[in-house]
């Protein structure tokens, strides 16, 4: 019988008792940062600069999912994520500087211009093989992913991550269904950021609670704290384990908020503003600054210095964006089929 | 030369492609204990065990992505839908996921994955069961879509399309199923994107998809007692699409009759036919004419389906028309 375990939040008086050296901790912060300053620099691309057009769903205040989960992978397990995949891009290793180039459609992005946005996280050179901009359609996909590293007699394991929404349509449902009966080496990141869009999940799930319905399908369920980075890493890894040993699934619904709308045009002003500032206060990467401070695993001067590192290298990704041009159109036939 | 049916000759085709290349597998619904409802992937469950011959529940949404996913792993999926009528339900996988995934990766990724399907048009299926739909696939870029008429061709065909580096929709006919023909004994493959010309003739092109080859061929041997030489090409794979030997045909028989299975409007003979236009104008001395279904839904009643599929004799009356004979 599968159980669903409420991690929550894990103890954290000692990161050690995690795996968590300082070299680990600064990582991640490292990563958290990076997510942090691009989607920052996108939003002010967009709204202020008038640099950016098209959709674009910005990750702010769900780092520490990505870069809890990725963390806790191997580099080279495999990834399908989705149009909100600036953040799982860069928290799997995808170059800043391509991100960036990708979304102003240069041909020096990952996806030479032709991806866009959302499907950043297209990068298989680092295990981040696949975004989907499709509600759901990552699911089943991730199924065929884990069974195919299964069927090889693979090391490697697979993780998707996907949003509430998703937890309502019909490829969710037959997705984990095959997941779950065929036993296939996967992580399923839920990651639940309160609204579909604008929608609530209280109007639009009709179980209990969407972990509820993942064991149901007879997977392990853990619901996790999505806003804290450690608690991800731990549960990520729990999971990771099982999945790499015993080729069996995870499901992680991992609590969150956005901090901002849907998508960078979105305000999210249909969220009651007590809402906005209650989670506001959980930012992941303030409280966990707070953390490093507090427990002496880093002083001020050194946080300062990540900080003042990301910063730069994302002014520097937004530099080599610019300077890259879009790929000649007659080029773009080629890309259509293998040879 | 062996003979073969067209169910055998696929099956060949799985049999040998999954001895060659241990990354081929197959899944889909009721194609290993029950060997398929069609018989295709009859035995190959005793041959090559459950993990390689794949059976799923009904979803078929699922099996195509699942599809789509084994082939990122590096696969080589071989996923059967039952009915042609069930692929709008995967739908998304094939059409939004896998046909675009190289272009939108930036040629990051490849996706070798076929799906196989058929349709059963002329077997008393219905509405729901018989419908013949390549043509929606023309409106996505990415996909390979092959539909082979005889046993040699299936065989060839689905081997290359196995070996294909893009995903490829593979539309068999459940009509054609039992029907015989030679089969070349030794190893070989039929390039995809390649027009076959079944008949030679002087007057008229037919060009002809699926099941309607064969029709278009009986057409043919009618027309040649009254005098009339028709050559027939088959089409066999609508993407890429061979306009070469349809125009080289054209430019020579200055005629052009179009047969396929599906609805007309919209449909096979649409595309072939503008693009005829749009290339061989000058050459053409009367309109191009369709042998398609009329615009409905396909009737159950067994008379009905009979009026409402096209055939050899419908084939005949376009090619007199056309001729003004």
């Amino acid at each position: 019988m599968a159980t669903v375990t409420e991690l929550r939040e894990v103890d954290q008086k000692d990161f050690a008792k995690h795996g968590l050296t300082k070299e680990k901790l600064v990582e991640m912060l490292r990563k958290m940062l990076i997510v942090r300053k691009f989607e920052e620099k996108v939003e002010e691309l967009f709204l202020v600069k008038g640099l950016l057009i098209g959709p674009s769903h910005l990750y702010l205040g769900q780092e520490s999912i990505a870069v809890g989960a990725m963390m806790a992978l191997q580099p080279n397990d495999l990834t399908v994520t989705t149009y909100r995949g600036h953040g799982h891009a860069l928290a799997k290793d995808v170059p800043a500087n391509l991100c960036m180039a990708e979304l102003f459609g240069k041909s020096t992005g990952n996806c030479k211009g032709l991806g866009g946005s959302m499907h950043v996280a297209i990068y298989p050179k680092t295990g981040s093989l696949y975004a989907t901009a499709i509600v759901g359609s990552g699911i089943p996909i991730v199924a065929g992913v884990g069974l195919g590293l299964k069927q090889k007699g693979s090391k490697q394991i697979a993780a998707t991550f996907f949003g509430d929404g998703a937890c309502n349509t019909g490829a969710f449902h037959e997705g984990m269904n095959l997941i779950a009966l065929w036993k296939l080496p996967v992580l399923l990141f839920c990651e639940n950021n309160q609204y579909a869009m604008s929608t609530p999940v209280k109007l639009a799930v009709s179980s209990p609670s969407i972990s509820e319905r993942a064991r149901s399908y007879g997977m392990e369920t853990m619901v996790v704290s999505g806003n804290d980075v450690v608690s991800v890493y731990v549960a990520a890894k729990t999971a990771a384990e099982r999945a790499r040993n015993q080729s069996l699934p995870t499901f992680l619904e991992c609590l969150t908020y956005k901090m901002k709308g849907h998508g960078v045009y979105d305000k999210g002003e249909y969220r009651p503003k007590e809402e906005v500032a209650k989670w506001l206060e959980r930012d992941p990467i303030t409280t966990f600054k707070k953390r490093l401070l507090n427990q002496n695993v880093l002083t001020a001067a050194e946080i300062d210095k990540v900080e003042a590192e990301t910063q730069q290298e994302i002014e520097e990704s937004v530099r080599f964006a610019m300077t890259g041009s879009p790929l000649p159109f007659d080029q773009i036939m080629g890309y259509v089929y293998a040879e | 030369m062996k003979e073969l049916t067209y169910a055998d000759a696929l099956r060949e085709a799985l049999r040998e492609e999954m001895i060659r290349d241990p990354n081929v597998i197959l899944l889909g619904e009721e194609i290993g204990v029950f060997n398929g409802v069609y018989k295709v992937t009859r035995g190959l469950l005793d041959e090559f065990g459950p993990e390689r011959v794949r059976d799923t529940p009904i979803s078929e949404a699922a099996i195509a992505g699942a599809a789509v996913g084994l082939a990122l792993a590096g696969m080589k999926p071989v996923a059967e839908i039952m009915y042609m009528d069930f692929l709008p339900i995967c739908m998304d996988q094939l059409s939004t996921q896998a046909a675009k995934m190289r272009f939108m990766s930036g040629g990051q990724l490849n996706v070798p994955m076929v799906l196989r399907t058929q349709y059963s048009l002329g077997r008393q299926h219905g509405s729901q069961h018989s419908q013949f739909t390549p043509a929606w696939f023309l409106q996505v870029p990415g996909l390979k879509v092959v539909l082979p008429s005889d046993p040699s061709d299936a065989k060839g065909l689905l081997k290359s399309s196995i070996r294909d580096p893009n995903p490829v929709l593979f539309v068999e006919s459940g009509l054609l199923y039992r029907t015989k023909g030679p089969v070349p004994d030794e190893e070989y493959t039929v390039p995809i994107g390649e027009a076959s010309v079944k008949k030679k003739g002087e007057d008229i092109t037919i060009v002809a998809v699926s099941r309607m080859v064969n029709e278009s061929l009986a057409a043919a041997k009618k027309l040649e007692a009254d005098g009339i030489s028709a050559e027939v090409v088959d089409l066999r794979s609508l993407q890429p699409f061979d306009l070469e030997t349809i125009a080289e045909s054209v430019k020579r028989t200055a005629r052009l009759v179009i047969a396929s299975d599906d609805v007309k409007r919209g449909g096979i003979g649409a595309e072939i036919s503008a693009s005829v236009t749009e290339n061989c104008f000058d050459y053409l001395d009367a309109p191009i004419m369709r042998v398609a279904c009329p615009d409905t839904p396909i009737p159950f009643s067994p008379q009905l389906e009979q009026e409402y599929m096209p055939n050899a004799d419908r084939v005949v009356q376009a090619v007199r028309g056309v001729l003004g004979k």
